[in-house]
């Protein structure tokens, strides 16, 4: 709106004025376009002006229940809701099984030797980001070289962080460097170590995703 | 500076108008159908409703689109998944009865457009044709509607299916097949749901886009009719503009925002305050699940269909050796059709109202007010005394068409003038 308020006042007054003292039908003169008269002109890109502003507004608020349409519904969000997990029965070097899911992903949760968390203090040389500096991959707590909570609990959404396809955990031999298993991805050869920490050179930019999470005694989690 | 800087915005806006004029009709498009189309100057209320219409029509098409992303065509799960639209889904609600009320509002402002047409004799010639095709959209929409009311799967749309589909049984000898083959089953059931939603959601929406597309082209070849019933073309100005014609944009725009704001604050006052509208708009067993061993207490179809309801319940009599049902059938198809014929009825020497005389003026009176007696009674029960009234009002309604080649032609006229009036 290019007037000021000044401006803005003084227009309105002629306008008010105008519409007073105008005795012409206005659709009579109109076709032939005569806008000579400035003031006329004026008024006119005003008016036209105000009503695409209130027209712009209006159509924005009709367009936000079509948009809020598409955010998670209250089932959703309730099917959303943080999971528990049962941990007594998950023995060192293993990887839970059944996977667990927590609002539709995949959740991996690994019980870590001695030997698996020695390597995650040394293996640092072939990682992207062995500090965790990414913010949004992990809850506070998490950022440590462990990457959990509870040192020997690793907990990660199982979704790749490349385009999205669940890693493989892979026991041994995926990393030469130290011997020890990780997260392998099949869809594009993605590799993330037991900490879930991405790999350099591979196509997946940072780390896996470690999910809110907090215990609820020693060998019960909950996810959420 | 700011001069030359909008000068040189205007020029690239200018070329890249050209070069899109080149390729595709944009400005002539435009100028067809919008700056230069010359509207009659005299439009009044009832000129409104064919823009409304359309804009319903955009309502209709964008919520029903939104719906369709949460609804589950099946037996099963439609009930289920109209209760999680309306519980669960962010402002599930809103679209919902954006789209309910919208159906309607369609009839209302079709009703009211269709009533210009006969008041202003705009079904005349040249715009035969215009009215052919305005009859068919009216035809498709009573099926799109029709379709539509099944998808809820409520117990009224489940009844309210089964009672028209099974007007088909009453054509002689192919009736039975003929219902079985539209149901696809032996009652109603999730085949005949699964129909219906590819029908309502698909068909019947690509159909009405192209009847109101072909109902746009005839009209702006033809030009509209006005009040006083008189054609504009035929006094134009030495640059071939009719001199009583006012280009469609900016004139009708604005006035037609201006409509739609007006009709807007009707409109929402209904969505958000009387969205069911005591049971006319959402019928009340409609709130129960479809059940085929459990009829409603009274079976009603939705407002609009309610006069031609009333009239295939008027029919109690068999006739010729055929049944009752059969001539209810008859009666109904032939009062939805009939408004077809009246380019050819009408033998009046003027087309408005404006100019009739008093035996048209009358005809038109008593055919709107039986109209609206036959659709008060197509909501109540069919007891003796409101058959007798539906049936006398029946008569009064096909009346109005038959008897038009006489009444149009006896009665006195006045002259029309040269030009429209204001």
């Amino acid at each position: 709106m290019g007037l000021k308020p000044k401006v803005f006042k003084r227009q309105v007054l002629k306008t008010v004025e105008q519409t007073a003292l105008s005795t012409g039908d206005a659709v009579h003169d109109a076709p032939t376009g005569d806008s000579s008269n400035s003031d006329g002109s004026s008024r006119r890109y005003f008016l036209i002006q105000a009503t695409s502003v209130v027209g712009a507004a209006g159509a924005v608020g009709a367009a936000w229940p079509f948009v809020s349409y598409w955010s998670p519904s209250e089932k959703a969000k309730a099917l959303g809701a943080p999971v528990k997990i049962d941990l007594s029965k998950l023995a060192p070097g293993e990887m839970l099984s059944p996977i667990v899911a927590w609002r539709g992903k995949p959740v991996f949760v690994v019980r870590r030797d001695a030997d698996t968390l020695a390597s995650l203090e040394t293996d640092t040389e072939m990682l992207a980001d062995p500090d965790s500096a990414v913010a949004e991959q992990q809850p506070d707590f998490a950022v440590n070289a462990w990457r959990s909570e509870r040192k020997e609990y690793g907990i990660f959404l199982g979704v790749c962080t490349h385009l999205g396809c669940s890693p493989k955990y892979v026991v041994t031999d995926n990393f030469v460097e130290t011997g020890q298993g990780g997260f392998f991805c099949p869809c594009h050869g993605s590799r993330f170590d037991m900490a879930g920490r991405v790999v350099k050179g591979v196509p997946a930019p940072s780390n896996l995703e470690v999910p809110p999470y907090r215990f609820e005694s020693d060998t019960v989690v909950l996810i959420g | 500076m700011q001069q030359t800087n909008s000068e040189s915005k205007q020029g690239s806006l200018a070329n890249a108008m050209s070069w899109l004029d080149a390729r595709f009709p944009a400005t002539e498009t435009f100028e067809y159908h919008m700056s230069k189309y010359y509207a009659p100057k005299n439009f009044n209320f009832f000129y409104y409703f064919g823009w409304l219409a359309t804009f319903v029509l955009v309502n209709q098409l964008v919520t029903g689109i939104w719906l369709t992303m949460n609804y589950v065509p099946s037996g099963d799960a439609a009930f289920a998944s109209v209760e999680y639209i309306m519980r669960d889904v962010e402002f599930g609600w809103l679209i919902r009865y954006l789209h309910s009320t919208g159906a309607s509002a369609f009839f209302v402002v079709v009703f009211l457009h269709m009533y210009r047409a006969l008041m202003y004799g705009s079904y005349r010639g040249p715009r035969e044709l215009l009215w052919l095709i305005g009859m068919a959209i009216f035809i498709a929409l009573m099926a799109e509607g029709f379709f539509g009311y099944l998808l809820p799967w409520g117990n009224m749309s489940y009844w309210g299916a089964q009672v028209i589909v099974s007007l088909a049984g009453a054509i002689p000898y192919v009736g039975a097949d003929l219902m079985e083959w539209v149901r696809g089953d032996f009652l109603m059931s999730e085949v005949a749901l699964n129909r219906f939603f590819a029908l309502h959601v698909v068909a019947l929406p690509i159909v009405l886009l192209g009847l109101v597309f072909v109902h746009f082209v005839a009209l702006h070849h033809v030009g509209s009719n006005n009040p006083d019933g008189i054609e504009i073309k035929k006094n134009k100005d030495e640059n071939g503009v009719p001199v009583d014609g006012i280009p469609f944009h900016p004139y009708y725009t604005v006035h037609d925002i201006h409509a739609t704001v007006v009709f807007l604050f009707l409109f929402c006052a209904v969505v958000f305050f009387a969205p069911e509208m005591g049971g006319y708009f959402i019928e009340k067993p409609n709130f129960e699940v479809a059940n085929p061993l459990k009829t409603p207490e009274h079976i009603a179809p939705v407002w609009y269909y309610t006069p031609y309801y009333a009239m295939l319940r008027a029919a109690t009599f068999p006739l010729f050796g055929l049944d009752a049902k059969f001539w209810g059938l008859v009666t109904m198809a032939a009062a939805v059709i009939i408004p077809a014929a009246l380019p050819w009825l009408d033998r009046s020497p003027v087309k408005s109202m404006r100019y009739k005389g008093i035996l048209s003026k009358a005809a038109l009176g008593i055919f709107v007010v039986s109209f609206i007696i036959l659709g008060v009674l197509g909501v109540l029960p069919a007891e003796k005394e409101y058959t007798i009234l539906a049936q006398i009002c029946t008569m009064l309604y096909f009346a109005y068409f038959v008897l038009m080649p006489w009444y149009t032609r006896v009665e006195q006229t006045k002259p029309e003038p040269e030009r429209v009036t204001s």
